[in-house]
């Protein structure tokens, strides 16, 4: 770990206020700063941290040199907004915990230091960082690029992941490759069938200092794939294979796991279809065998439900469940043309989604032995096997029209089903089903000024009964204001009916953005790209800044 | 030594306005078929200036921001020879809906995606929809993060004075 103090800080900022560049270098970065002024507010259970003011910021830095670059993020929690991840003392404090340097010539590219990787669709190995959910498992160590031939991609890394502002215990060990087969036979090249295949191999070493058991050291993931693309049709696969992991995750059993995920897409102008599926079978991995939640995650197991944008539409996202899951998702995108009775004078443009998501079927490994008992091989399972349980089922339509030169709306419907014994969305217990009604509507006064609305609803007999959003967003050049109240009126406790008021306005001038808002926020699940958090209950002011140089 | 952080960082803030000019990074990119490319050779512009809009099917102020771009694209292309790119930061979840999805709204740019967020991060884009305007030698001219309605005006002022500075 790197440590600085904030005596380092001037320094950075002369860095930037001076636009330091060496004579035939240069220097680029960004900085993002959330600060957040705690209110307690008995009535949503809100509680103001002994500091009342806390932060989360970064600043990245990366210096440019023909074929060299190197760079460093500086982070800071002082102390860690509440919610995120670590929050309790571990993440924080001010250091440099991101560093890197790069060289890349004639198709060879070499890092040292943190980098972040994704083979494939990230089966068997995703390192990312999502500042949104306190997540970063970048790798500290070495990454070899090489693309020989055109077509042709090969990857090698070894690294320990970042755990907050220290490494995780164990090793991990990762090699990909892809190739076109189109691309590097000649014959092949002008064909419409092309065909893409790749391969990864992805080992982590522990020490196995358990007292009971005798744990594997050494864990491996294998992961296969095939895209097949023909005119508008295209097909995407990939199986990853992971030998015994016993783990938190798992109740410590010795079973392997597995992973599938198929999708095949059909598009042309003004039409797209979708059709997914994914089966996923005690597929969590991570370099520590004893890390939970969001921590040291080396792969990643994508959701196939859509992510949707909309306050109360995304209220019950789903996350995957590594433990064992089946999916499938189908989508139709269409825009019906200007000029025609459906489509009017601009278009009109429509989107039905559907997803649904069930367990897998599990026996016992004999009769004697319960279901993911702890140190046996836990279940058994046929590959692609589909349980009756359902855990989520989300049906929804969109549709977005332009009306006018001034006005358009946006207007979704959205019923949705899930188990929340599984998904934990609350402290309700049982299936949630809900409807959802939203609409989205823009006025331009004038070439500078415009307002927004949504207003949204969502009506459900379980958890905390109805809500109702209301959002007014007014936007001038460069400003904009905005005032919402979500509503929670259906709550079955009445003195639990409350409003969650939120006021803000923000600035944006180039590439810098700052915002500054006040009021209340539920206590519920945040997800960015199909990954979440909790988020507790809080009332006050918060500051976020952003800008990009 | 709160407080000193604090002014530090506001510093900072104000101070990184003043800093322009930044060059285009060389990443690898995924096309809509899943051919590896990088960006250095795929992201110009023979004919003019390029729009770099960083974007995500999730993104409600993105999908707003193309759509109005799609509209006014045929008459900027025509008038400035300005290339629209996007790039996509849909990750595993959501990239295989990318295709479906731009194609479905009708949309004629060329489109990339950045599942592992690699370009963006190179570019130091903080949150999406963020746009970068490149001049005929690729280099950084003009940057815009969000969008609110009729930003598309200034888009256009900004592709206009390039493109008369360069004629």
């Amino acid at each position: 770990m790197i440590k600085i103090t904030v005596k380092v800080l001037p320094l950075l900022m002369m860095c930037a206020s001076l636009q330091l560049r060496a004579q035939e270098g240069r220097v680029t970065g960004n900085f993002q700063g959330d600060f957040q002024y705690y209110i307690s507010d008995t009535t949503i259970n809100a509680v103001s941290p002994d500091e009342r003011l806390l932060m989360n910021s970064y600043a990245n830095f990366t210096y440019h040199k023909g074929n060299f670059s190197a760079g460093l993020r500086y982070e800071g929690y002082l102390n860690t907004l509440a919610g995120f991840p670590g929050e309790v003392c571990r993440n924080d404090g001010v250091g440099i915990p991101h560093r890197w340097a790069r060289f890349s010539k004639n198709g060879l590219e070499i890092t040292a230091g943190n980098f972040y990787e994704q083979f494939g669709n990230g089966l068997s190995l995703r390192t990312y960082e999502e500042k949104n959910l306190g997540i970063d498992n970048s790798l500290d160590g070495v990454r070899v690029k090489y693309n020989p031939v055109f077509g042709l991609n090969i990857t090698g890394l070894v690294g320990k992941q970042r755990y907050y502002f220290d490494y995780g215990p164990g090793i991990v060990r990762g090699f990909d490759a892809e190739i076109g087969i189109n691309d590097v036979i000649k014959p092949l090249m002008d064909k419409m069938l092309r065909i893409r295949l790749g391969g990864s191999f992805v080992s982590k070493y522990q020490d196995d200092n358990d007292p009971v058991y005798v744990l594997p050291e050494n864990v491996a993931t294998t992961a296969a794939r095939l895209n097949v693309n023909y005119k508008l049709f295209n097909l995407e696969t990939e199986y990853a294979y992971k030998i015994n992991d016993p783990s938190q995750d798992n109740n410590y059993i010795y079973k392997p796991g597995q992973a599938f995920l198929a999708t095949s897409t059909y598009s042309q102008s003004g039409l797209g279809i979708l059709l997914s599926t994914k089966w996923v079978d005690n597929m969590s991995f991570r370099s520590d065998r004893n890390a939970v939640l969001t921590d040291l995650n080396i792969n990643l197991l994508p959701e196939i439900t859509k992510n949707h944008v909309y306050t109360l539409a995304a209220y019950y996202p789903y996350a995957t469940q590594p433990a064992g899951e089946w999916g499938i998702q189908a989508e139709i995108f269409y825009k019906f043309k200007r000029k025609t009775t459906l489509g009017g004078t601009y278009g009109t443009q429509i989107a039905l989604n559907y997803a649904r998501v069930h367990n897998i079927d599990k026996t016992q490994v004999s009769d004697t032995i319960p279901l993911n008992a702890m140190g046996t091989d836990g279940y058994k399972t046929q590959f692609f096997s589909v349980g009756e349980e359902l855990y989520f089922e989300d049906i929804n339509v969109e549709v977005s029209k332009k009306w006018t030169k001034k006005f358009k709306s946006v207007l979704t419907y959205q019923h949705l089903t899930l188990d929340n014994n599984i998904l934990l969305q609350s402290e309700y217990h049982g299936m949630i089903k809900a409807h959802i009604g939203i609409a989205d509507l823009t006025y331009k006064l004038n070439s500078d000024y415009s307002i927004s609305t949504e207003l949204q609803g969502m009506f459900t007999d379980q958890d905390k009964g109805n809500w109702a959003l209301g959002l007014i967003e007014i936007n001038a050049p460069n400003v904009f204001f905005t005032i919402m109240d979500n509503w929670n009126y259906g709550n079955p406790e009445k003195d639990q009916r409350i409003h969650y008021f939120t006021l803000g306005m923000g600035y944006v001038k180039g590439g810098s953005r700052i915002q500054l808002s006040y009021g209340k926020q539920r206590q519920g699940v945040m997800c960015v790209g199909g990954v979440c958090r909790m988020v507790p209950a809080s009332n006050g002011v918060m500051l976020s800044m952003s800008s990009t140089f | 030594m709160k407080h000193v952080f604090f002014a530090v960082v506001l510093g900072l803030f104000f101070s990184v306005n003043l800093i322009q000019a930044q060059s285009f990074s060389n990443v690898q990119l995924k096309t809509l078929e899943r051919q590896t490319v990088q960006s250095g050779d795929v992201i110009q512009n023979d004919e003019g200036p390029v729009l770099l809009c960083f974007w995500a099917t999730w993104c409600k102020p993105c999908i707003k921001e193309l759509n109005a771009y799609n509209e006014l694209y045929p008459d900027w292309e025509e008038e400035t020879g300005v290339k629209i790119i996007l790039i996509s930061t849909d990750n595993a979840r959501s990239m295989h809906r990318v295709a479906p999805f731009v194609n479905g709204k009708g949309w004629e740019f060329d489109v990339y995606i950045d599942a592992n967020s690699d370009l963006k991060r190179a570019m130091n884009v903080v949150n999406i929809p963020h746009t970068f305007l490149l001049n005929s030698e690729g280099e950084v001219v003009w940057q815009h993060t969000s969008y609110m309605e009729g930003d598309e005006a200034e888009v256009y002022e900004q592709i206009q004075a390039i493109t008369v500075n360069n004629e």
